[in-house]
């Protein structure tokens, strides 16, 4: 007894250790080491990035890193809406000349031959600093060439103890180009970029046989080749060459794809040895932005810190209506950035995400499926808005249009769905557009994060409409102030004067089987195709499920072998044509292996489309696009889904938060309140061991029976 | 023994041709070279052109395993097969298709993988043990009953269970450790310390109660019988005697895991944000990144062969009846 006794005293002087410790200072569940109240924004990522050079990144996750990093011309404004573009290493927005065949400038639009673009950059911009720029005091490059005995344990861009830095130069962005062109660096845009710049075929051809002719492992420096339509004019100056007039060429210039490269740095990565080594300019970044990439771990973290070479730059001193009194504007005028240093921390699974924002240790998250109703509720006028426990904490929701759209598009090389299923076909389509309830899908799918799209183009986008004139008449009617779904009584007239009453073809009399085809697998999948082969049924129509892998979707895709398949596209840019030019003939993805999956083809539609992508925003663009949009609402080649809604939650101490999901520098702005940010924390993360030592008590009272046995044992006698 | 050593590693070769064989064909039935290259590329505006000059670039525009085209032994040798296969045999794995150095990335992933995995197993056998031994102890009392229903209770639960169970309770109720991360050095062990405790907690119902059923039995024969007789103590009969004649089974299922201890934990790394080696396989399939799955299945292979012939070698340690010739 007297062990059981000593063994419970025991429990009693741990559990009161515990307690004691639980209550003193500090948080036990930091997830960071060193400083982790600094003035260091804490986000995640879910994704290992494929690709951090700028010629070759095209991806959302991969820009949220880059795009702090590596400075185009232009960017979009911050604060403004709709997004507008603005300089941001020019010193001017770029001046666009028209020229006809015969070199002179024109402002005929119809005879347009060549576009050029002159740009200025403003002059005293600095690199990061970066091992390619260090030199030795005789001005020789201290590391190029670099011995391999000098690789020895170099893992990492900070291995190498020497950095330096230089200016921009206007060179720069016209070295980057050529390296578009290059075979060997594989932009995804070197096909879109054959297609509209001036000598970019050519310099590509010339390049290839250049590679051709290198040695293996041997550098190739772009700067012996020209390209016609790249041509430098100065140190500061350069002039790019598009063929006819092609105005959302501008756009592109906003997108890191246009970031100027140092050639240096392309020489310095591309030695022996670098390669086997991952110092690879896909790995490493290198630019002027504000910050600049220091650690480079994509199974762990990824660290930015300021860039001390950054060039003084202010946050805006304007913003769209209501910004003022959202107090985004507080620090207008105030040099930028803000924050020190950025952590991103792989986070692969939405509650660990979701709990640690919760607990402080994230600044900003998104909100998950799983998480989304301890986060957000409906409010009484039907707006979203945060649940009582999120305002508790000083938690703010961002709410923004996406500037996407997915869809369930047609294969129009289908006989039966498609074009030459003629006018049959065309009420087909409608009625399956009338019978799929997209705003269902929204509320189930989605957690009504959407709205149903009436045509091709999202809110905020030129020539979307709003209210009763946005309404696709073909699948809605406006009444009560609000679109409504036409009655499944109106898709069963359509079916029947398509010549399937009751889903019965009446030239065979068999019924009418459709195929969906998906690239969606696993329970989440099943319970929306089942979904979908729902409304299907509404019709009385079968829809046999064709769910394969993505490699085997994309195929059939590519080959016209799908029938009636999902899809989605997010813009490029803000622009109508980025979206119209999905459904443009010539752009077909049979045919011309183009974005057009729905392998769509209207000549008047594209004749349209082609008076309309070479105008600016003006009320004849706006007709056009009326027009534009009437004739694929009549044609119905897709069943138009639903563009998505992004809900953004940051804590009260991160200040300037403001969605922008076609700017990709964004960081530069945030501002932190790190004091307030310590105190919820340490308030919000003492930890508790209370419950421990109940716990172990309870244990130790389960074992003292078993302990009195085993004395019991130990004293009893053979007989 | 070295001639039995060398003999096993002369059987391991064509297991590991097999297996090589088999994952890439496997591999290559799911994703063609043209589907590796999209995914390399991307999806938007690539043209074939660009995927055709992308598996030119990476040998992925030969033939799989025979070259018609080719002459003499070339006709096997200039293939996808025989390129990315035989440079394994000398642990050479290359770089993978978006151009990392495989073995840096596994050199620098398996720490943290062996940080869970080490202290799970050693702690998981210790604990696993002692329980068992307890449960033999105590072996038809209300101890022995309740302990073998904690095990069947801890057998049921699913192991994702425990790991949002635990970072719930843990980390976000009680705010002992962090709910998830990884950082190196001696900082990494408040990060290990929840995964590992799960690990163990995890373990017990199947680790105890097979260990329990391996003691019972051992204590049932007659050398137990006649040290109890004899007048030993329980806690001698159970450690001096129980104890190593029990550890024949113990050995064949502790020994055979121990090197693919650094292959990690796909799950608990996963959810903990651990940065080991158990998702990059996973990864690497998820991203059909033929050049690091077909690098990982053949050192899986390899480790499983070696653990194999571990668990071979020890039982002469716990045996002296065994001899391997």
């Amino acid at each position: 007894m007297a062990a059981s006794l000593r063994i419970c005293r025991i429990c009693v002087v741990a559990a009161a250790a515990l307690s004691q410790a639980g209550c003193g200072e500090g948080a036990w569940n930091n997830p960071y080491a060193g400083d982790a109240d600094g003035d260091i924004l804490y986000s995640a990522f879910a994704e290992r990035p494929k690709h951090f050079d700028p010629a070759r990144s095209y991806s959302s996750n991969e820009y949220a890193v880059l795009g702090q990093v590596v400075e185009p011309v232009l960017h979009y404004h911050y604060l403004k809406r709709p997004y507008q573009l603005e300089p941001l290493t020019a010193a001017v927005m770029p001046r666009v000349t028209h020229y006809d065949a015969g070199g002179r400038v024109t402002r005929d639009t119809g005879a347009v031959a060549t576009t050029a673009y002159d740009i200025e950059i403003r002059p005293g911009i600095r690199y990061q600093p970066h091992p390619a720029f260090a030199r030795f005091a005789g001005g020789n490059y201290r590391y190029r060439p670099v011995a391999p005995a000098q690789l020895d344990g170099v893992y990492e861009l900070a291995d190498f103890a020497g950095t330096g830095s230089r200016e921009l130069r206007a060179a720069d962005y016209a070295y980057q180009i050529k390296r578009l062109a290059d075979p060997a660096v594989h932009s995804p845009i070197a096909g879109i970029l054959e297609r509209h710049l001036v000598g970019f075929a050519d310099l590509r051809a010339r390049l290839a046989a250049a590679r051709e002719a290198l040695a293996p492992g041997e550098w190739l420096d772009l700067r012996a080749f020209d390209m016609e339509g790249v041509t430098v004019v100065g140190p500061h100056r350069y002039r790019i060459t598009v063929r006819a007039g092609y105005p959302q060429f501008i756009y592109w210039l906003a997108m890191p794809f246009f970031a100027p490269m140092p050639w240096e740095a392309d020489a310095f990565h591309s030695q022996p040895g670098f390669k086997e080594r991952n110092l690879t300019l896909d790995w490493y970044p290198v630019g002027t932005g504000a910050y600049m990439l220091t650690e480079n771990n994509p199974n762990l973290r990824m660290v930015l810190e300021r860039n001390p070479n950054f060039r003084a730059d202010y946050y805006p001193l304007e913003g769209e209506d209501g910004d003022a009194a959202r107090g985004l504007l507080q620090d207008a005028g105030a040099r930028l950035p803000f924050i020190d240093k950025v952590i991103y921390s792989l986070e692969k699974e939405n509650i660990p995400y979701w709990n640690k924002f919760l607990q402080g240790y994230y600044d900003r998250a998104g909100i998950s499926s799983d998480s989304f109703d301890q986060a957000v509720q409906l409010g009484q006028g039907g707006e979203f808005e945060l649940t009582g426990a999120m305002r508790e904490r000083g938690i703010s929701l961002s709410v923004t249009y996406s500037t996407s759209v997915f869809y369930t598009g047609f294969n129009m090389l289908d006989p039966v769905v498609g074009a030459a299923g003629g006018e049959r076909a065309r009420k087909l389509r409608l009625a399956l557009s009338i019978a799929m309830d997209t705003g269902e899908f929204i509320s189930i799918f989605q957690n009504g994060r959407g709205i149903p799209a009436q045509g091709p183009l999202p809110p905020g986008i030129f020539g979307h409409r709003d209210g009763e004139a946005g309404v696709n008449p073909y699948v809605y009617d406006w009444r009560g102030g609000r679109a409504v779904r036409k009655p499944l009584d109106e898709a069963r007239r359509l079916l029947a004067e398509a010549g399937y009453r009751g889903g019965i073809d009446r030239e065979t009399g068999k019924p009418l089987v459709l195929y969906y085809d998906s690239a969606s697998a696993g329970p989440d999948a099943k319970s929306w195709l089942n979904w979908v082969r729902k409304q299907f049924a509404k019709l009385d129509i079968q829809l046999v499920m064709r769910s394969t892998d993505w490699n085997r979707f994309q195929d059939k895709i590519r080959k016209g072998n799908a029938q009636i398949f999902r899809l989605g596209w997010n813009a490029d840019y803000p622009d109508p044509e980025n979206f119209f030019f999905l459904l443009y003939g010539p752009n077909s993805k049979v045919a011309h292996q183009g974005e057009n999956a729905a392998n769509y083809r209207n000549p008047r539609f594209d004749e349209l489309f082609e008076e309309m992508r070479s105008l600016p925003n003006t009320p004849r663009r706006t007709e056009l696009i009326d027009e534009m949009t009437e004739v694929l609402r009549r044609d119905a080649p897709w069943i138009w889904g639903f563009h998505p809604k992004s809900f953004v939650l940051h804590h009260g101490w991160l200040a300037n938060a403001k969605p922008n999901l076609m700017s990709h520098n964004g960081l530069k702005y945030l501002k932190l309140d790190t004091a307030r940010r310590a105190g919820l924390r340490d308030e919000w993360n003492r930890p508790r061991t209370g419950p421990v030592a109940v716990l172990a008590g309870a244990l130790a009272l389960f074992l003292m029976p078993a302990v009195v046995i085993y004395r019991r044992r130990r004293r009893e006698t053979a007989l | 023994m070295i001639a039995y050593i060398v003999r096993r590693a002369l059987y391991a070769l064509p297991i590991l041709v097999g297996v090589n064989v088999l994952t890439f064909s496997l591999f290559f039935i799911v994703n063609s070279p043209d589907d590796i290259a999209r995914m390399q590329l991307g999806d938007r505006h690539i043209t074939q052109q660009q995927v055709d000059a992308w598996k030119r670039e990476r040998g992925y525009d030969r033939p799989l395993f025979y070259n018609a085209a080719a002459a003499g032994a070339a006709r096997l040798s200039d293939t996808i097969f025989f390129d990315e296969s035989l440079r394994l045999f000398v642990f050479e794995f290359g770089r993978s298709d978006s151009g990392r150095d495989i073995g840096h990335d596994i050199r620098q992933r398996m720490w943290p993988s062996l940080a869970i995995a080490v202290p799970t197993l050693l702690i998981g056998i210790l604990v696993n043990i002692t329980f068992a031994l307890i449960m033999v102890f105590f072996r038809a009392t209300y101890v022995d009953f309740w302990s073998v229903m904690l095990c069947i209770v801890l057998m049921s639960v699913s192991g994702l269970f425990y790991i949002i169970g635990g970072q719930y309770a843990v980390g976000k109720l009680l705010k002992l450790v962090p709910i998830s991360g990884y950082y190196g050095g001696w900082s990494a062990f408040r990060f290990v310390l929840l995964p590992v405790v799960i690990g163990v907690v995890s373990g017990i119902g199947a680790g105890s109660r097979w260990y329990r059923t391996i003691f019972l039995e051992e204590a049932g024969k007659d050398y137990v019988r006649t040290a109890r007789a004899r007048g030993v103590g329980e806690f001698t009969v159970l450690f001096r005697h129980i104890l190593p004649n029990a550890l024949i089974p113990i050995l064949t299922g502790v020994v055979v895991i121990l090197p693919l201890l650094f292959m990690g934990s796909l799950i608990i790394e996963s959810f903990f944000g651990i940065p080991g080696l158990g998702s990059y396989t996973i990864d690497a399939i998820a991203r059909q990144d033929f050049s690091i799955v077909r690098s990982m299945v053949f050192l899986g292979s390899v480790l499983y062969i070696a653990g194999l012939l571990l668990t071979d070698i020890s039982y002469t340690f716990v045996d002296p009846r065994v001899r391997l010739g």
